[in-house]
């Protein structure tokens, strides 16, 4: 039974380090788009207003985005951010970021 | 037979990158070597403190920065308008040298010699580098406007287009000028540094006058067909909060000036000003164009984006405002400062011998005041196309503020010490 997910995992890696390799860093690279509002590795300057997203458990960021992304979470940018990053892209950038301290 | 084969390399190559996710390859721990950076801004400062965290301090960098101390172009349109002081918008360089032990050096670079990697410095002597990254940011082009390609004239007739004493001395004309005065403000051709800015200026100042001055008047002469970025907004802006203030001219081209008489001088007309705030047409730093790195319309540092490395000249990388622009990308700090992050990527991957990020991002967000409680934004977001071996903005993704509104008036200053911690904390 455990296995299942990581079979799945395998083949979709797979699928995507067929084109090119992948970069190793690629989930840190991403989330540093994010750092200029929310902080170098997710931690956003306290009283400035923006989310602190380092530490935050991955399926509450991907939750929040999912919900930019369908305009059931009112937002003034973040609906239109949340729609430039692909679902695997949202996935690392949530882990990246639930690993941090 | 073919057919298994392929799939046991696939396996392999997903159990390699799945080794590589879980840590056991390189995440810019080998990297090693000297990073040289010219210019402390945006771009500049970002790589560095980004370099020196990533290698967890195995790469050695060096800032060299004109400048004492960082003084932000985003946001001192406030200090213009009377909101806020050139302290407010100043950052120390003080973090990057204490906790990410940048060795920051106030100097300026006088030439590259790319072919033995190295700099040579005007306080005298040379260094030598591994990567050259130069983020000089723009430079004016005075000579397209003879009447202004003088220090007496510049005196005169400010740009305040970068920040520091030029945005104070434009802050004084205006604090000087008697009510019922004019202030201009001309506008080059695109591409030019931050495009909505002139137009936030604009705001700006006729909140201004109208709170203190309310006989003036603000005459924007913009060189382009139309207003450049956020246009149905800013229109809306200036019907509602500065009818009567706020005049705009397009196609207003200002080809000349005549300081003597504050007069702007465009191909048809001459328009006398009180204060006349002249933005030049603008090139890539100074420094870029020295260097002899290959530009674009003998303007802009043609890169790879994949790396922001010099298309022409190998080791030597050049980020921001100096860079011939992807397509839709605009000139502005927040795109610095993501540039300054994948090039930093980028770079730790070259000095361990390994491949760059195959598939960078950038975005950018980019507030505009429309009055001192009231802003907007813009933001893009952009992915490397291989196809076209340039960023491309992602389809569907992006826009524009919905309306002027006193919650992105907040956002907008917390973006700004975001940004500033991003950078230089």
């Amino acid at each position: 039974m455990k296995l299942l997910p990581a079979v799945a995992a395998l083949s979709l890696l797979a699928a995507s380090s067929f084109t090119h390799a992948a970069d190793p860093n690629l989930a840190r690279n991403l989330a540093a788009t994010c750092a200029n509002c929310h902080g170098t590795n997710g931690h956003a300057v306290k009283g400035a207003g923006m989310d602190a997203l380092a530490g935050m458990e991955k399926s509450k960021t991907l939750q929040k985005l999912a919900d930019f992304r369908s305009g059931d979470k009112p937002a003034t940018i973040m609906h239109q951010i949340s729609k430039g990053y692909t679902d695997e892209q949202l996935d690392l950038i949530a882990a990246y970021f639930a690993a941090q301290k | 037979m073919l057919i298994k084969r392929r799939d046991f390399l696939k396996i392999g190559a997903a159990a390699g990158a799945m080794a590589a996710l879980h840590g056991c390859a390189s995440n810019g721990k080998s990297a090693s070597g000297h990073v040289v950076v010219v210019g402390g801004g945006y771009g500049g400062a970002t790589l560095a403190k980004y370099l020196r965290m990533w290698s967890e301090g195995g790469v050695q960098v060096t800032l060299i920065e004109r400048n004492p101390a960082f003084v932000s172009c985003p946001m001192s349109n406030l200090v213009i308008g009377g909101i806020k002081s050139l302290d407010d918008i100043t950052v120390s360089y003080d973090n990057l040298k204490g906790k990410w032990q940048v060795r920051v050096i106030q100097d300026e670079v006088v030439a590259v010699d790319a072919e033995k990697r190295a700099i040579s410095l005007a306080g005298g002597g040379s260094m030598a580098y591994d990567r050259l990254v130069l983020s000089p940011g723009v430079d004016f082009m005075f000579d397209k406007i003879p009447g202004l390609n003088n220090a007496a004239a510049q005196a005169k007739i400010l740009h305040a287009w970068k920040a520091g004493p030029q945005t104070l001395a434009l802050r004084r004309q205006l604090e000087a000028m008697k009510d019922g005065g004019v202030f201009a403000i001309a506008i080059p051709k695109v591409p030019y540094r931050c495009p909505p800015a002139p137009y936030e200026r604009a705001c700006l100042v006729a909140d201004y006058f109208k709170k203190h001055k309310p006989k003036s008047k603000v005459v924007i002469l913009d060189g382009n067909p139309e207003i450049t970025a956020k246009k149905d907004l800013f229109t809306k802006a200036w019907a509602d909060l500065y009818q009567g203030i706020i005049e705009y001219r397009n196609e207003s081209e200002v080809k000349d000036v005549e300081p003597a008489t504050n007069t702007a001088i465009t191909e048809f007309d001459q328009f006398k000003a009180d204060v006349l705030n002249v933005i030049p047409p603008q090139r890539a730093g100074a420094i870029a164009i020295k260097s002899g790195v290959g530009l674009i319309n003998n303007r802009w540092v043609d890169i790879n984006w994949l790396t922001m490395e010099s298309t022409s000249t190998p080791n030597v990388h050049i980020l921001g405002d100096a860079v011939f622009p992807a397509p839709t990308m605009a000139k502005s700090g927040h795109m610095a400062n993501q540039q300054g992050k994948l090039a930093a990527a980028a770079i730790l991957n070259l000095l361990a011998g390994q491949p760059p990020n195959p598939e960078p991002m950038a975005m950018s967000a980019c507030y505009s005041f429309m009055d001192p409680k009231n802003a907007v934004h813009v933001n893009s977001i952009h992915h490397y196309d291989a196809a076209t071996k340039t960023m491309q903005p992602v389809k569907g993704a992006g826009g524009v503020s919905a309306a002027r509104n006193e919650a992105e008036a907040k956002l907008a200053m917390g973006w700004a010490r975001n940004i500033w911690a991003d950078m230089l904390a």
